[in-house]
């Protein structure tokens, strides 16, 4: 089976190269989970080893789920996370949206205003966004996390987006506006589901950095309350000692909420991408 | 019901003016084609009409009422596009439905419309599947249907049938023209084909660069086109154009319709050499380089046997040769 665009040895070197790479790209994570279920002498004794019956140990789980805090810490960055990114995506997909459909002065201008955020990091405006926080009464609430990961994650989705819905059939809107619809019903019924997988892809990209942030719930929303779990695990992080099986297990324990959201996501992306295909 | 009036309406986007002054009187019941070049302003025209896009100056009137300010929803009017522009997600019978459903018609009212214009559309078997189960025909079918079930005072249709193939497009012509018969309603056609023009109009406006060149029945543009443009536009093969310097003509140019030379192998007025035969069948289209007139196209009716390389002379027919001043306008 030797056409021109298949040939075995190229086959073979594709799939080298890219073996490879998820090899090298997933080890770290695989070390982490791996270690995480082992007893600490097995953790520092023979890190490379799955564990065997005579290191393994759930002592990791055990502390972090009996630290009865931690469930909650989930929970909070939950919600953080899952509100961001709808927010992010509502308000991106709705500007995005008037930038390329409406015709209005200053649409360049705004557009190019609303993609700056891509070049410059928010952390730049950490000591404006404290003192903002501190002026509203929000620090320590999980409602400034989700305000400033929404204006952290909407340059990039609304530049992303305007891009696809450009793409979208002005027929299409067209006719709706022949029936009557309003511009809420055809950006809403219409629209949306058509650049459902570039939604999927600004989810991800959107969804990652504020899970995994350390930065703004340490400055933020420190207290015991509102912490997320990367400032949780910080926990056993100590000065002088540090509780390795219980930072892996927590760590294992956070990759499964963004696996389950990344999961769902890439199904809207998959079927978005192969019902585009036939016009 | 259904007379439309277009006074002096401009368009510009931005600094490009795309409608550069038009006026048009269409009236009620008449089938009238925009037909022009691609990127002449035909759609542009036709959003103004809809309301889909607002003119820079000039009047709408439809049945005599301003609509510049009216929605697209509430100006009586349904739109056909060359996309189709289905609603992904609905049956075939609520793309149809959806509109008279937004106007907050009875649902036994908008069930009969459906009824009858499916009917019409031999669309029965498929009411319940969405567009993407349907063939482009059929799609385009239930777009007209869409347009239908409104029963508008002014259909508009944007080259709805460039994205059928050739046997598909001939089938949907053909239904177009029933259904304006039947329904006897008002409807703007808008089209870069000529052949569509002609088949389907009553009066056929042409269109170049943001003017209306002329405006008449097909007839009236094949016989007496009022430039240089129409005429060329008109008609296939294209008029052939001759300098008149080189005839020793007063016009600036010389146009004869390929149909109306006629070929002789001893003697004639161009005496030219075959360059390529064309063999339809029904008609041969022979290209010959003239001493005289330079490359001309000759149809000739029935089979023609021409080798290339042969020499022929043509022959205009002198009541059908127009001839053009140096502004491109027909002289008298
Ligand atoms: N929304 C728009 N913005 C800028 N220019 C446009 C827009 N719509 C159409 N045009 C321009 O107007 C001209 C006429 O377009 P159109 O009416 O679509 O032509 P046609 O339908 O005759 O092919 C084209 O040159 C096109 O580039
Ligand atoms: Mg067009």
């Amino acid at each position: 089976m030797s056409t021109a665009t298949h040939s075995l040895p190229r086959t073979i070197g594709a799939h080298a190269v890219l073996l490879t790479y998820t090899a090298i790209a997933l080890f770290p994570v695989i070390l982490v989970i791996l270690n995480s279920f082992k007893s600490r002498a097995g953790i520092f004794g023979a890190p490379l080893t799955p564990p065997t019956p005579k290191t393994f140990d759930l002592i990791g789980y055990t502390t972090v789920i009996g630290q009865g805090d931690f469930i909650h810490y989930f929970q909070n960055s939950l919600v953080v996370t899952v509100a961001s990114l709808f927010f992010v995506l509502l308000f991106g997909a709705m500007a995005a949206f008037a930038l390329s459909e409406y015709r209005f002065r200053g649409n360049t201008m705004m557009g190019l205003y609303l993609a700056l955020g891509i070049m410059i990091p928010i952390r730049l405006g950490t000591v404006a966004i404290l003192q903002l926080m501190v002026a509203t009464g929000l620090v320590n609430t999980l409602t400034a996390l989700i305000l400033v990961y929404t204006a952290q994650g909407l340059p990039l989705a609304i530049f992303i987006l305007s891009e696809f819905m450009k793409q979208v059939s002005d027929d299409l809107k067209n006719a709706g506006r022949i029936d009557g619809l309003s511009e809420y019903t055809i950006f809403f019924r219409l629209v949306l589901p058509l650049v459902r997988p570039s939604m999927a892809t600004v989810a991800v990209f959107t969804m990652i950095p504020i899970w995994n942030d350390l930065w703004f719930p340490l400055i933020l929303a420190p207290s015991e309350e509102t912490k997320t779990v990367t400032l949780g695990a910080q926990l056993f992080l100590g000065q002088f000692v540090t509780n390795w099986n219980a930072i892996l297990a927590a760590l294992s324990l956070a990759i499964l909420p963004v696996l389950i959201l990344y999961v769902i996501f890439s199904r809207q992306l998959i079927r978005g991408i192969t019902s585009g295909a036939v016009k | 019901m259904g007379s439309l009036k277009i006074e002096n309406v401009k368009k510009a986007f931005g600094p490009v003016e795309v409608l550069k002054g038009i006026d048009l009187a269409v009236n009620n019941g008449e089938f009238v084609v925009f037909v022009g070049p691609s990127g002449c302003g035909k759609s542009t025209l036709l959003r103004v009409i809809a309301g889909l896009e607002d003119s820079t100056s000039g009047r709408v009137l439809i049945d005599g009422a301003d609509v510049s300010v009216t929605p697209p929803a509430k100006r009586g009017i349904a739109m056909v596009f060359q996309t189709y522009a289905l609603y992904p997600h609905l049956t075939v019978k609520n793309n149809m439905g959806l509109g008279l459903k937004q106007a907050g018609t009875p649902a036994a009212e908008i069930e009969r419309r459906i009824k009858i214009a499916s009917a019409m559309l031999s669309l029965e078997p498929y009411l319940e599947r969405r567009p993407a189960e349907l063939s482009g025909g059929q799609r385009q079918r239930v777009a007209i249907g869409r347009a239908v079930v409104r029963e508008p005072k002014l259909f508009l249709f944007d080259e709805p049938l460039s994205n059928l193939d050739a046997a598909l497009r001939v089938n949907t012509r053909l239904e177009i023209a029933q259904l304006h018969r039947r329904l006897k309603a008002t409807m703007i056609y808008v089209t870069h084909d000529q052949v569509e023009a002609m088949t389907l109009a009553d009066k056929i406006v042409v269109l170049n660069a943001g003017r209306i060149e002329q405006i008449g029945s097909p007839m009236e543009l094949y016989n007496a086109p009022a430039n240089e443009f129409v005429a060329g536009f008109i008609g296939s093969p294209k008029m052939n154009f001759i300098d008149g310097a080189k005839l020793g003509e007063t016009a600036k140019t010389i146009g004869v319709r390929p149909e109306h030379l006629t070929v002789d192998t001893k003697s004639g007025a161009w005496k030219g050499t075959v360059v390529h035969a064309e063999h339809l069948g029904a008609d041969t289209n022979l290209y010959l380089d003239c001493d005289k007139a330079g490359l001309v196209t000759v149809r000739i009716f029935g089979v023609y046997n021409a080798e290339p390389g042969a020499t022929l002379y043509a022959t205009p027919d002198a009541a059908k040769t127009y001839r053009f001043g140096a502004d491109g306008r027909v002289l008298k």
